[in-house]
């Protein structure tokens, strides 16, 4: 009751003078209203990288040369030996997929129009196993991959480039390093970046190539395989499974260290959540100086309407107010101030969030900012606490006011 | 003395001295004053400006503590009080009526009247207690009326509801008609009067007019911080 009426007494007062208290709490508007911006935004990044992880699968892991954590001499490379070894169904029985990656440029050429493109060279399960959609055309098969068959798979903007139509190009031949070359298939269009376009990109058996592609450099070399387990719960058996049978394959004695390195999504997963963390929480910070600035308004204003009110707080403590009272009086003043600027910092924030969203969208950048309950109570209570802290100076003064000298002042 | 003197005064003031330091310099405000008030008295304290009228005034409503001297408030030693204890006596022992009413301008009359009640820490029937105040000053009609939308005289009214809401033993008033016109002042002192005559209220005054003091039944004269002279009138 009592504290309903100090509350009630508290608008009223921060309600006389409507232009001051925008102005002050402004401050605390726009700090909170940073703070939960980029916190949304941060909080959305995140989501970004991690789908994009995670479209790749949570249940494969890489398999590549050398080790990354200890030095060992004489790595061996991978080959399509290691991959053979690992299709073993009785040794890998949690492992469901392998597929063998090579990697290479090439000029691709069709009537005089030639440039170069990244090739990648695998089994007929790296469709699957990547989720690689196609806009028309299959993807070539196992028996396709057994037989070395000259056949690809392009990106959109190779047919565009070269053809110049990105569909209706199933069929068509290309020479790559001299080599005819049957399109059977154009992926889907994924949008992307200058370097390393996935639109960009061509698709091949690994055995051809080896052949005619990559020949040079031992033709049964790959550059990493990729093992899929059936779920993410079976991915550590399949990794521990793989590291048996690599070191089986490479004939690695008991004591030697492996020439290999095994990386599952959820590494990669928790690294990109530990950079975007930190960058979350520092541009946070920053936000939180103005939070800073905002309080030191709210101290000012306090201090101005403690001036203001002086013969009032005389009048107060003629009438029985005990320094408690007055304390209160322009302690929840303050704090309400803040908590006010709080909520519509709260609403600019949401603002924000959604045009970051918005221009995002319109640039095909896939970036959702998203805002927390987290973010909402944190920027609640933080501002209140503002209030409070810078209130509480201000309010002091005005309590230990002498009743004789307040009721005086003019 | 002749009111009562087997009785406890309610204020017993003791050679009560006041020096305000001013930078280097020394001001004696009150240089030794005494007086007793007895319950249900009516005293005028008169004296030309920097007599020492207000000063002493705020000693009596404990808003001001003195050089030294004693002060004793219903056989209480104020000077023993804390600040808390103090805000309590302001409280429940003392109703102000000041010149310039000090109504809260963004507050209607009644919760002005209703002020000193949050403080007593008793809030049942704050409205029901608030508003018969209210009536006994004449008011009934201008509850939920601004300070700004009263006159002088009404203003001065709801200062007085203000003062009796809380049912202290004694009001102190400081130029009670001093921003009033004659008319509008003589009834503000005849209720201050009937007051006294029905509740057996103590009534302390300070002013400088004349007539006011007249009207009391005893009136002490101030000057340059001591007391010049009492004289007795027969009300």
């Amino acid at each position: 009751m009592k504290f309903l009426r100090v509350f009630k007494e508290a608008i009223n007062s921060i309600n006389a003078n409507r232009t001051r208290t925008f102005l002050t709490i402004l401050g605390i508007i726009i700090g909170v209203g940073a703070v939960i911006a980029l916190m949304a935004i941060g909080q959305g990044a995140q989501q970004t990288i991690t789908s994009q992880i995670e479209s790749i699968g949570t249940n494969v892991a890489y398999i590549m040369p050398g080790n990354r954590l200890e030095t060992v001499t004489n790595a061996r490379s991978l080959n399509l030996n290691d991959a053979d070894n690992l299709r073993n169904r009785s040794r890998a029985q949690s492992i469901i997929g392998v597929v063998p990656v090579v990697m290479g440029s090439a000029e691709v050429e069709y009537s005089g129009e030639s440039f170069s493109v990244n090739v990648t060279g695998s089994s007929a399960d790296y469709q699957q196993v990547l989720s690689l959609e196609l806009a028309e055309g299959t993807f070539f098969t196992a028996s396709q991959d057994d037989s070395r068959a000259s056949v690809i798979v392009i990106g959109p903007e190779v047919a565009q480039r070269l053809l110049g139509k990105s569909s209706g190009v199933v069929g068509t031949v290309l020479r790559i390093n001299n080599y005819p070359f049957r399109v059977i298939g154009v992926t889907k269009s994924r949008g992307g970046s200058q370097f390393n376009n996935p639109d960009l990109a061509v698709y091949m058996p690994i055995t051809s190539m080896q052949m005619r592609v990559k020949h040079s450099s031992g033709s049964e070399a790959v550059d990493y395989i990729i093992i899929q387990a059936a779920d993410s719960q079976s991915i550590s058996a399949a990794i521990s499974e793989a590291n048996e049978i690599m070191r089986n394959s490479h004939r690695l004695s008991p004591r030697q260290k492996n020439d290999f390195t095994i990386t599952n999504q959820q590494d990669f997963l928790s690294i990109a959540n530990a950079i975007t963390n930190v960058l979350t929480i520092f541009l946070s910070g920053i936000a939180g100086i103005s939070l800073l600035v905002g309080g030191i308004g709210i101290m000012n204003i306090m201090l101005v309407s403690v001036t203001e009110r002086t013969q009032e707080i005389g009048l107060r403590k003629a009438l029985g107010a005990r320094k408690n009272d007055i304390m209160l009086q322009f302690l929840s003043e303050s704090a309400l101030l803040s908590l006010i600027g709080g909520l519509f910092g709260i609403g600019l924030g949401w603002l924000l969030s959604a045009l970051v969203g918005w221009i995002a969208a319109s640039s095909n950048t896939p970036l959702q900012p998203v805002i927390g309950v987290d973010a909402i109570l944190l920027a609640t209570l933080f501002s209140t606490a503002v209030g409070l802290f810078f209130g509480w100076y201000p309010a002091r003064r005005a309590a230990n006011l002498q009743p004789v000298e307040a009721l005086r002042y003019e | 003395m002749s009111t009562a003197p087997e009785a406890e005064p309610v204020i017993k003031v003791r050679d009560l001295k006041k020096i305000y330091h001013i930078g280097e310099i020394e001001v004696p405000a009150l240089r030794g004053v005494s007086l007793d008030v007895f319950p249900g008295e009516i005293v005028a304290i008169m004296g030309p400006s920097g007599s020492g009228k207000s000063t002493l005034m705020n000693m009596i409503g404990c808003l001001d503590s003195p050089t030294s001297g004693e002060y004793y408030l219903d056989g209480q030693l104020v000077s023993e009080l804390r600040d808390d204890d103090l805000a309590v006596v302001r409280n429940k022992k003392i109703g102000f009526v000041f010149q310039k009413y000090n109504l809260l301008p963004r507050a209607n009359a009644i919760e002005n009247v209703e002020l000193p009640l949050r403080y007593s820490g008793d809030a049942t029937d704050m409205r029901a207690r608030s508003l018969e105040a209210l009536t006994r000053v004449g008011l009934a009609e201008r509850v939920f009326h601004k300070p700004n939308e009263l006159s002088g005289g009404q203003q001065q009214r709801v200062a007085i509801a203000r003062a009796i809401v809380n049912e202290p033993a004694i009001i102190l008033a400081d130029e009670p008609t001093g921003n009033l016109d004659t008319k509008s002042g003589q009834e503000i002192l005849d209720l201050l009067l009937e007051l006294n005559a029905h509740q057996g209220t103590t009534l302390v005054i300070v002013t400088h007019d004349p007539d006011i003091a007249a009207q009391t039944q005893r009136t002490v004269h101030l000057r340059d911080g001591l007391i010049l002279s009492e004289e007795e009138l027969s009300a």
